[in-house]
């Protein structure tokens, strides 16, 4: 792997912040999880537990108008985009107040004042709407990097081709970034290919292609990085294949009784939180500081959630607006 | 006779044009005009489409005329995110049945942005496409599916049938802040030229066209099935049944009150489309005057093909969808009707 110091990826950055980060996610995640248990989150909710290193690093190398498009799995991406936890506690709730009114819920909201342009909760089918905000940019003079991010589930859907086929046809700046968790749902993406190392791929369609560790917020940051400055200068398309793991089920509520044995405690003790503290530690910060990190967030995090559920809720006299110009 | 590139905006010019000149008329415009639109799709630009509609377009207008690979979804929904970032694409899916392959986009996803994200996202966009039944085209390719357009809320829907509406609807389309379906017929295309007014102010959206004033019963149809309802009325009228045709080529919105008045006068309905029966729109139009209270002086009868699979065969097909006989035949039971 090349390495062009000297580039905003590369930059030192404070890895510290990168853990608060990290922390902001879970908390999150961990907060919904019980807010769903006791009723007040209702419907699918799909946690993105275990995975948030790929959202924090990607979104910390992409410029400030860089579109994101996400899946249903998609707080951690919202958050990183610096959406606050606030309204989207509110519109997992159903508030008035949510960042949609509670019209987009856990898996289908968009918050484009943080060009977060919206989870989607149709597996793959946000792809091509990356390629066409990389397309208006060929015209608008905007020369904005457009990232999409799906599962390794999303690889085997018709339109995830189509997408990559279009974008590499027109060398558009589309990133494409795979969180391969394993489970496609609740399927091995073994099980559902023949060659399960997905980045492969990419020579098929003509574009770069790499695998990188998703539980490390600076190796994702760096891969990102070099692919948005491939595509700010013209060099068309890439495809990541982020590994990690999910370390919840697919849902809330998933007893995951299709897991192999001892998967998740090595999942575990990869996770990029354990695994980000671990190195802090080694490299002389004391414990107590990362564990204040920690409880200052759980304390925004749990206060968000506690504004948010005093919120409104959705006003019934408002449902027939906004369904046409 | 001038041509059609020499109209400026503003300026009227009367000119004769086919239904597939008018089209050409309308995207060149839009694309001289509002230099937000993007052309898109198979086939569309150096070869000029399919059936020859686009030609010239991409010669003219090199950056935003291209052609795509067979990629429904990725045409619709790159479409979509084209236009969340202030695009107004305007893309062809070749044949209504093609747009089967990928109705994720236009169900799940266009018809969606404006209303999840309660107008902070929208996706102004053109879906240009093309139905209809004609001989040996097969089951594939014959269909006619304005109503599964119209049964999702967030996406307006047109068909036009005159050259005239064909120019001023897409040009209407292109200026409407919502994703706008425009289902063309391609039996139209190689129609005599008609006069066409070009270059006059953008249209709004919505409307109807009376096409016959009648007074014994309201016949309501769209598409090409118009010229099928017109000759029956011709027919119907030397049998001394006056018949009033409204065609409605805005489906959605739909034109309600119009279609509810002429009712009121007539008391006597019947809806004719080339679309199957069972869930077509046609039921929908009969549902609304019911619902409106208004007294029929006989039943309201929808003419549609019947509930079948399109043949190849010219026989079958032509034993499947109804024709200006057809028309005439139901219309004059309607009204021969004493209850």
């Amino acid at each position: 792997m090349t390495r062009s110091l000297g580039k905003v990826w590369e930059m030192v950055t404070d890895p510290l912040e990168d853990l608060r980060w990290l922390w902001r996610l879970r908390t999150f995640e961990l907060t919904i999880r019980e807010l769903r248990l006791d009723g007040r989150v209702v419907g699918s909710v799909h946690l993105g537990v275990g995975q948030e290193a790929i959202a924090v690093g990607a979104v910390s190398a992409l410029g400030p108008a860089d579109p994101v498009f996400a899946t249903y799995r998609g707080h951690n991406w919202a958050l990183a985009c610096g959406v606050p936890s606030e309204a989207l506690f509110a519109e997992l709730m159903g508030r008035a107040s949510g960042i949609n009114g509670g019209r987009g819920g856990s898996a289908y909201f968009s918050a484009p004042a943080y060009r977060f342009y919206g989870e989607n909760s149709i597996v793959g089918a946000g792809t091509p709407h990356a390629v066409g905000a990389a397309l208006a940019g060929v015209y608008d003079g905007s020369n904005r990097v457009s990232l999409t991010v799906f599962g390794d589930g999303a690889m085997n859907q018709g339109g995830v081709h189509e997408s990559m086929n279009l974008a590499a046809a027109r060398n558009l700046p589309v990133i494409f970034l795979c969180e391969n968790n394993y489970w496609s749902e609740m399927t091995p993406i073994t099980e559902t290919t023949r060659d399960p190392e997905l980045y492969k791929r990419a020579a098929a369609y003509g574009i770069h292609g790499e695998r990188i560790d998703g539980n490390s917020v600076q190796e994702v940051r760096s891969a990102v990085g070099r692919a948005v400055e491939r595509g700010r200068n013209g060099g068309g398309p890439t495809l990541i294949e982020a590994m990690t793991a999910r370390l919840v089920g697919h849902y809330i509520g998933d007893v995951e009784h299709y897991r192999r044995p001892g998967e998740l405690d090595a999942a575990k003790a990869a996770e990029p939180i354990v695994r980000l503290r671990e190195e802090l530690l080694r490299n002389g910060i004391p414990e107590e500081t990362l564990d204040a990190i920690e409880d200052e967030v759980t304390r925004e995090t749990q206060a968000a959630a506690e504004r948010a559920a005093a919120s409104e809720p959705a006003s019934p006299a408002t449902v027939k607006e906004h369904l046409y110009a | 006779m001038p041509s059609i590139t020499d109209a400026q905006p503003g300026a009227l010019t009367t000119t004769n044009l086919s239904y597939a000149e008018a089209i050409r008329a309308a995207l060149r415009r839009a694309l001289e005009e509002v230099p937000e639109t993007i052309f898109y799709g198979e086939d569309v630009a150096k070869p000029g489409g399919v059936f020859g509609v686009t030609r010239g377009l991409f010669r003219d207008f090199p950056e935003r005329v291209f052609d795509t690979p067979i990629s429904e979804t990725a045409i619709l929904g790159s479409a979509v995110g084209a236009a969340m970032m202030g695009r107004r694409p305007i893309v062809e899916i070749m044949w209504v049945d093609f747009s089967l392959v990928a109705f994720d986009q236009i169900v799940n996803q266009m018809a969606n942005v404006r209303y999840v994200s309660r107008g902070e996202l929208s996706a102004p966009l053109v879906v240009r496409t093309q139905q209809g039944s004609m001989a040996g085209a097969c089951a594939q390719h014959s269909q006619s599916l304005e109503a599964f357009f119209l049964h999702t809320p967030g996406i307006r829907v047109a068909m036009p049938w005159s050259a005239q509406d064909a120019y001023d609807i897409l040009l209407t389309a292109v200026h409407t802040d919502d994703p706008v379906v425009v289902i063309e017929n391609r039996n139209l295309y190689r129609e005599p030229k008609q006069e066409v007014v070009i270059g006059g102010p953008v249209a709004a959206l919505g409307g109807h066209r009376l096409r016959r004033q009648g007074s014994d019963i309201t016949i309501v149809t769209w598409g090409i099935m118009t010229a099928s309802v017109l000759a029956a009325a011709e027919s119907l009228a030397a049998e001394g049944i006056s018949a009033e045709v409204i065609e409605t080529p805005w489906l959605n919105p739909f034109p309600e009150e119009a279609v509810l008045a002429s009712v009121r006068r007539t008391g006597r309905l019947a809806v004719a489309h080339e679309a199957n029966s069972t869930g077509g729109f046609g039921a929908e139009v009969i549902a609304r005057v019911v619902e409106a209270g208004i007294p029929l002086r006989a039943p309201a009868r929808r003419i549609a093909t019947p509930d079948l699979r399109i043949a190849a065969a010219p026989s079958l097909l032509a034993a499947s969808v109804p024709d200006a006989e057809a028309v005439r035949a139901a219309v004059a039971e309607i009204v021969a009707h004493r209850p």
